[in-house]
Parts: C-alpha cells; sequence; structure tokens
C-alpha cells in the first residue's frame, strides 16, 4: 500500500501528513506536485490540509481545477482511495467526491483548539476499527468547517452509514454546545457512498505522536492502515 | 536568511477594552494576524495582550518569528561581483506602501485619515510561496545575497546588500513587475509592497533559479547588475533618474546619527512617593474575582484560539501548558522554549527597571518550562523621541535591557525600534519595549508544565514574599491607584531564584512550576489550579501584608509543587543555593482556600477567567 500526498500551492500540513504516515505509521510515503500528472503508483491518495491557491473565492474551490485533481478523480472514479483532511477535505467536496459543503465557521472565526470526536461509521476505513464508545481529543484548525447538507441527503448518509466522525464533548455527548463550527448534525467527517474517498475537518496528524502530548489522531490512521492492508 | 521559521509569537496592546472602537481594533487585529498567519502556515504558540488606555488611539502590533537555519546554509543580505544580475522576485510592486515606514513613524492626527494608503496590502499565499522559492534557491548554492523588501522598498535593500558588499548596481526600474500603470521612479524606489525579495546571484544561473520561481509561479525579473564602483545608479526607461553612493543611505555609512536631548520627567520622582501603609487591606475576595476576570489577567483563548497553534506538529505545549512554549526542532531530540513579554505598567513607572524585569520575566518563563535562556531580539515601541522625556524612558530602558541581558547572558540578535507611538490627544504610550526570548531544550525530559498534578503535592513559594503592591494590576485597576514605582527587582536575586528552579527540574524533584507575574501570587495558583483542574490550600505569611503576599507583584518568585517524598530534597538545593523559600500549602480538592476560607471554586473561577474577554468581544 502505497500513499501519496498532494501539494497544492499554499497547502501547509503537507509536510505533517508525510511526517505522521512516513515516520510515525511507517508507511510507504511520496509527495504528489500539482501539477504534475501522474500518481505514481500510489494506491492512496491523501490531500492535506492548508490554504490552497490561498483559498482565494472559496475554500478548495481553485485546487479542484489543478492538473493533479484530473488524477486523483478518475483514481476516486476507480474504486481507489482518496481522503481529505481540513483543506483537502473542502476541496473534495468541491470537486463533487464528497456530498455537502464547508460553510464559515457559525461564529465567523477561524477556530483552533483541541475537540472531541465520537467514532459513528462501522463501514468507513478511518473509524471503522475504533470503538463507538471511545472519545477521541483531536484538533480542529479552520475558518470554514462548517458541513453544510440538505436534509434529505442527510438522511442518505445516516441510512448508508456515511458519517465517519461527529463531534462530541469530552464524555463522548453528542451534544449542540460540543459542536465548534455549526455543523449539521455535529458531522465531522463523511465518506461518499462506495466507501472509498473520504473526508474529516479534524486533524489526526497533529495528535498522534506522545512527542506533543495526544496520540488519539492515531486511532485514525491505525484504523484505517489495518483494514487497507488486511 | 535561509531560515525556516518554526514559531510566531505576539505581542499586542490596545486601549480600554470597554470602549467600542478598542474592541473593533481588537477584532480586526486578531483577524488580521489570524488570516496571514494561518495561511503562512507556522504555528502561533504564544504572545500577550495587554489593555491599558494610554493604547487608546496608537495600539502596539509586535511579531517575533523563529527559525530553524542550517549554519552552512545562511543567505547573507549582501551584494558583490561585477557582473551579477540582480533579481527582484515575488510580487508585482504597486502604489501602496508608499512611505509606510515613514507613516508608522508619525504623530496621529486628524490629517492622518488622508495618509491610509500608506498601509501595505499582504497577501499570504504569495508569502507562502515566496517563501518555499527562497529555501529552493537558497539551496542551490548560487545565491550571492539576498534581502526581503521591507521599509523603503528596492531603494533600502539595494543600499544595504550594495554597502555591505562594497559594490553597486545599475538597475532598470521600467523592468520591475508593475501592479499598476504610470509609476513614477521614486515611488518603485519606496513603494513597500509586500511579499518581494532582492536576489543577487552568480552570474551565469540564470536559467536555474528562474526555474525555481517558475516552479512556484513567482515573478522573478532581471532589474539589473552589480557594478565595481559603489555607486547606485537607477534608469527609467533608458534615463538615469538617480545616482548616489550606497554608503550615504546606510546607518554606519555617510547617513546621518542624531544625539538627542533627553530628561528625567516630572512624574519619575512622585511616583516614588508612593506609601503602601496609606492602603487599607480590602476585601480579598472581591479583589480575587476582579483579577481573575480583569482582561489584562484573564484567558486569552478567545484571541489565540483564532490563530494557528499547531500547524508543523511541533507545539509541545498544546496539551502540556507551561509559562514559555516549547516547540520542538524536527530531525533532533531538542526543542526551542520561546516568550513575549513585557509589563508596560512597570516601563512606565520605571523605565530602566521595569525594562531589566522584562527580561527577567522572559527568562524566568524560560527556566520555569525547563529551558536555558540563549538570546533575546525586541521591539522598542516609545513616543515621539523628540520629546525629551520620551527620549528619557528609551534611554533608560536600553540601560535596563543591558544590565539584565549582560546578568542572564542573553546577547541582543536583532530588534526593531518603532517610535511615535502617540498621539496629539493623548500624549505618548506608555514604553513598550517588548522582548522575545529565545531558550533551549537540550533534554526533553526537563519540559516543565505549570498545572497541578496530584492532590497532597505540597506547594512552595520559591523566592521571597515581600511587602509591596507597587505598580501591581491589584493597585493599579482594583485601588485606582495609578503612580507608583516599579515593583520590587533585584537582579542578583533574580539569577539566584532562577539557578535554583534550573536545578530542581534538573533533578527531577517538582511535579510542577509557574512564575509569579501580573496578577501575583493569587493569579499564579489560581492559573495552575484550573489547569490541573484541583484546588489549593495556602496560608500567608504573617511577616508580609496579606494583600502583598496575594496579589503584589515583586519579582523573582516562582510557585512549584513536590510529592511529599520530595519535599525534603527540594529544601536541600534551595538551603545549598541560598535562595528564600515558604511551604505555602497543599492541592486539594475544588476549592481555592486561603487562610481557611474558601474564595472560590474551580468551577466559578474558571467562568471570571474564561468568560471575560468574550464577554467584552461579543457584546455587541
Amino acid at each position: 500500500m502505497k500513499f501519496g500526498v498532494v501539494i497544492f500551492p499554499g497547502s501547509n500540513c503537507d509536510a505533517d501528513t508525510l511526517h505522521v504516515l512516513g515516520n510515525v505509521m511507517q508507511v510507504e510515503v511520496v509527495s504528489l506536485w500539482h501539477k504534475d500528472h501522474d500518481l505514481q503508483g500510489c494506491d492512496f491518495i491523501v490531500l492535506p490540509g492548508g490554504f490552497s491557491y490561498g483559498d482565494y473565492l472559496r475554500s478548495g474551490s481553485i485546487a479542484r481545477f489543478s492538473p493533479i485533481m484530473n488524477e486523483v478523480v478518475n483514481h476516486a472514479q476507480k474504486g481507489g482511495y482518496v481522503m481529505g483532511i481540513c483543506n483537502g477535505f473542502q476541496v473534495l467536496t468541491e470537486a463533487g467526491l464528497l456530498p455537502g459543503a464547508l460553510l464559515h465557521n457559525s461564529n465567523q472565526r477561524f477556530i483552533c483548539k483541541n475537540i472531541h470526536l465520537k467514532p459513528v461509521s462501522r463501514k468507513g476505513l478511518p473509524s471503522q476499527q475504533i470503538s463507538t464508545d471511545a472519545t477521541l481529543k483531536v484538533p480542529i484548525a479552520h475558518g470554514e468547517g462548517n458541513y453544510f447538507i440538505r436534509p434529505e441527503n442527510l438522511k442518505k448518509l445516516q441510512d448508508q452509514d456515511q458519517i465517519l466522525f461527529r463531534y462530541c464533548d469530552a464524555d463522548g455527548n453528542v451534544t449542540e454546545a460540543a459542536n465548534p463550527n455549526g455543523s449539521v448534525y455535529n458531522i465531522a467527517g463523511v465518506m461518499n457512498e462506495q466507501g472509498n474517498v473520504f473526508g474529516m475537518m479534524p486533524h489526526p496528524e497533529r495528535a498522534s505522536e506522545q512527542a506533543l502530548g495526544n496520540t488519539d489522531g492515531r486511532q485514525v490512521f491505525e484504523s484505517i492502515l489495518s483494514l487497507v492492508n488486511a | 536568511m535561509g531560515a525556516r521559521p518554526i514559531a510566531q509569537l505576539n505581542s499586542l496592546r490596545f486601549g480600554d477594552p470597554t470602549l467600542p472602537k478598542t474592541q473593533w481594533l481588537v477584532k480586526g487585529v486578531v483577524k488580521g494576524i489570524g488570516d496571514y498567519g494561518n495561511a503562512f502556515g507556522i504555528p502561533t504558540v504564544g504572545g500577550e495582550v495587554f489593555f491599558d488606555e494610554s493604547f487608546n488611539t496608537n495600539p502596539l502590533v509586535n511579531a517575533f518569528s523563529a527559525g530553524i537555519v542550517e549554519t552552512d546554509k545562511v543567505a547573507r543580505a549582501i551584494s558583490y561581483g561585477e557582473g551579477n544580475p540582480v533579481y527582484i522576485v515575488g510580487s508585482a510592486t504597486g502604489k501602496d506602501g508608499i512611505g509606510g515606514a515613514a507613516f508608522a513613524s508619525k504623530d496621529i492626527t486628524e490629517e492622518s485619515m488622508d495618509d491610509l494608503p500608506a498601509v501595505q496590502v499582504g497577501d499570504p499565499f504569495q508569502e507562502k510561496l515566496l517563501l518555499e522559492a527562497t529555501l529552493e534557491v537558497i539551496a542551490s548554492g548560487k545565491v550571492v545575497g539576498m534581502q526581503d523588501m521591507g521599509a523603503a522598498g528596492i531603494i533600502c535593500s539595494t543600499a544595504e546588500m550594495s554597502e555591505k558588499g562594497e559594490h553597486g548596481m545599475e538597475i532598470w526600474l521600467d523592468k520591475v513587475p508593475m501592479r499598476q500603470d504610470n509609476m513614477l521612479p521614486f515611488e518603485l524606489l519606496i513603494s513597500e509592497s509586500q511579499e518581494r525579495m532582492l536576489v543577487v546571484i552568480e552570474k551565469g544561473h540564470e536559467k536555474e533559479i528562474e526555474d525555481i520561481f517558475a516552479k512556484w509561479d513567482l515573478n522573478c525579473k532581471q532589474i539589473g547588475v552589480v557594478t565595481k564602483d559603489t555607486s547606485l545608479k537607477f534608469h527609467m526607461n533608458g534615463e538615469i533618474v538617480a545616482d548616489v553612493p550606497s554608503e550615504s543611505l546606510v546607518l554606519g555609512g555617510g547617513a546621518p546619527v542624531y544625539h538627542r536631548d533627553y530628561k528625567e520627567p516630572a512624574y519619575f520622582q512622585r511616583y516614588k512617593q508612593f506609601d503602601a501603609a496609606t492602603v487599607a487591606q480590602p476585601d480579598y475576595q472581591a479583589v480575587a474575582q476582579h483579577l481573575l476576570s480583569h482582561p489584562n489577567l484573564a484567558s486569552k483563548a478567545w484571541v489565540y484560539e483564532q490563530y494557528d497553534s499547531m500547524v508543523g506538529t511541533a507545539n509541545r505545549t498544546t496539551n502540556r501548558p507551561s509559562d514559555a512554549a516549547i516547540v520542538r526542532v524536527h530531525g533532533t531530540d531538542q526543542a526551542i522554549s520561546i516568550t513575549v513579554d513585557c509589563n508596560s505598567r512597570y516601563v512606565n513607572a520605571d523605565p530602566e527597571e521595569g525594562c531589566a524585569i522584562a527580561v527577567a520575566e522572559a527568562a524566568r518563563n524560560i527556566v520555569c518550562s525547563g529551558g536555558e535562556p540563549v538570546a533575546i531580539t525586541n521591539c522598542l515601541n516609545f513616543g515621539n523621541p523628540y520629546v525629551p522625556e520620551v527620549y528619557w524612558q528609551f534611554v533608560s530602558a536600553i540601560k535596563g535591557m543591558i544590565k539584565s541581558c549582560e546578568k542572564f547572558s542573553t546577547p541582543v540578535t536583532g530588534g526593531n525600534v518603532s517610535f511615535y507611538n502617540q498621539s496629539s490627544d493623548d500624549g505618548p504610550v506608555f514604553p513598550t519595549p517588548t522582548i522575545g526570548m529565545l531558550g533551549l531544550v537540550d533534554n526533553l525530559a526537563t519540559q516543565t508544565t505549570l498545572d497541578f498534578k496530584a492532590e497532597g503535592d505540597l506547594i512552595y513559594l520559591v523566592g521571597e514574599a515581600k511587602d509591596d503592591i507597587a505598580s501591581s494590576q491589584y493597585l493599579y485597576s482594583f485601588l485606582g491607584i495609578k503612580e507608583a514605582p516599579a515593583p520590587a527587582f533585584d537582579l542578583d536575586e533574580e539569577f539566584a531564584m532562577q539557578g535554583a528552579i534550573k536545578e530542581i527540574i534538573k533533578q527531577g524533584l517538582i511535579t510542577a512550576a509557574h512564575d509569579v507575574s501580573d496578577g501575583g501570587l493569587w493569579l499564579t495558583l489560581a492559573e495552575s489550579a484550573m489547569a490541573g483542574n484541583l484546588g489549593f490550600t495556602v496560608t500567608s505569611d504573617k511577616g508580609v501584608r496579606k494583600d502583598a503576599w496575594l496579589f503584589g507583584e515583586s519579582q523573582s518568585r516562582a510557585v512549584v509543587t513536590v510529592q511529599p517524598t520530595q519535599s525534603e530534597a527540594l529544601e536541600k538545593v534551595l538551603n545549598a543555593r541560598g535562595v528564600k523559600f515558604s511551604q505555602i500549602g497543599t492541592v486539594s480538592g475544588a476549592e481555592m482556600t486561603v487562610d481557611g476560607e474558601a474564595y472560590t471554586t474551580l468551577q466559578e473561577a474558571r467562568g471570571w477567567y474564561e468568560g471575560a474577554l468574550p464577554a467584552l468581544m461579543e457584546a455587541n
């Protein structure tokens, strides 16, 4: 299983994602330049956090037109794995690979802090191996993370077990107060119907090392690896 | 210079926080720092926010960035080698920021409204690309020198680089990529458009350099060549528009050096007349609540949660709070410890002692976090230097900085001076020599946190409790007594106390350390309690006034906690070093108890502490 991390101009979590996949999780990983047309044989593509193309106009709206995204879309349509974290999630919704949209946070401010996540989907790679009784402490860092989806499509997400994570409090209760950005149904991450494209606003790569005093995010990568390597 | 930034901090000063204008400024400044810094991708790991009415018209925004450079890959701001090409890279040059530095250094008057285009327009996306491209160009080894375009734009960087290299330049201004039409030569020379660099490379490697900037979609335009003589010749459309010796424009060269008059202000001696004996003992619980909910002391989460503090997977203090931020250096088993400090109120009361305290407090923060102070930088914010009393504040502050830096062996590696921070109505701001200090954590095991760890741990005050309430937040805002000298401070005592803290950390004796600074012992104890979700019971020292013991801000003190089994070893070290200390209580329960009286609960205190800033900023 070979991982590739796409670098858009303005990506700023590319090095962090490469570091955690390569040095911490010890998987084979390469970086992929946005102007290239070649996925270098990667099986699992990660779109990292940041401000691709300055996030001018709307987060992720320009990045979806970059050359490498044609290959990423093809890869996804053929069933290949793609995961977007933060800005990567925004790019995937803009590209139509994931349902819903990410609006400005309800308080209209950028928010960077630890929040708590409840794993939901029993089908999705990033959450499947984590007990639904668990509560993960993972940071968010975004200005546009307010997940919006129409009620009829929310029902579809629920029926098809496509919700990966929901925001909750430290004790695992999904409450309005624990929703940091106004997301519909406290949604922090989703996947597509086919189960090969994933997106989440929180940053598991920032919570994967004892050096930083928090390893909860590591469970997300472990869940993915135990399944794709199985 | 070839360094990759790994951490940013900022130090902000605003006016009375209850004024709508101040609230508008706070929201705008914080959003501006966030919008730029967050996109740039360097974590903002620390800072300070301080409110006082002396900043009503003129707020201060100081930024501090730390980076890592490989010593053999340092790029210098120098130019030499006849025939070497001179490039301008990055954003196009526009009319924004013309005379920007001159604007920043003028008294603010009614007419200042007309000057506003002097503020530069920033683009963090370009800056991020410029950072990556620049580091790649330096790694190519073909760079002779480079300098960013700061104040006074092209004229400044061409002059400074040429003067240092004892060469000259021919510059063709019409080749500079322009953002708008009809730019005049002088506008091109002094425009302060952001995200630009001047780069001199070795002749013959043009293609190599141009390819790197093309990869990052950045302008990279040759605008001149290095010449053998030391003059700068600027051409526009074939015509020579300026011919000046670079040396004349540079400090230390031909640029004039001023010697200003200075005079001790009348208030200085008056402040010293303050007599604490005239102050009656207060209602302690009321003071406790006042301080925890005062915007200067309350939680700044409303501000710093708008900054990305974790990008880079290097911030070791996100989940382990301490007096200074600890940022790991990837690829090593070391970390830096970093802080910004300055209590403007102390500096105003006594510029020399106040500035010495600013350096000492920065060092104390580094030491309490488990680091070793290494160096400082500063941003010196003062009023109009033509006013002799203002210039006296400046001269005195520098004296204080010198004596403290010599004591702590921390060289001043750089800095910045900002004068004219005053308005015609309000007079000068509080003198604010903001100190940014860098420390090194050689052994990550010494990283020390400030939160209380366990019920039953003993609480010690390291350093001497003094009968001193001068210039404390308590005196200034609770009692409204604004004229008092700086708090008690003795440099030798401070140095000895910090040495003792280093030793007890090194020996692994303590479970937490938190310095005593603004808000006094009370605030130190309350912060450690809230962070650890554990209360405390302490007994005051009958030898000093109780308000001074709890709320006084005399320097050279820190609170540490130990497991009872380690107390003997701790006392042995402190005794051996001749550092005064007292065991003041224990970590216990969910209340904050002083002399048997529960002042508040953890939950109530948290409400005051965390609620104060949001209540002000989200009022409208």
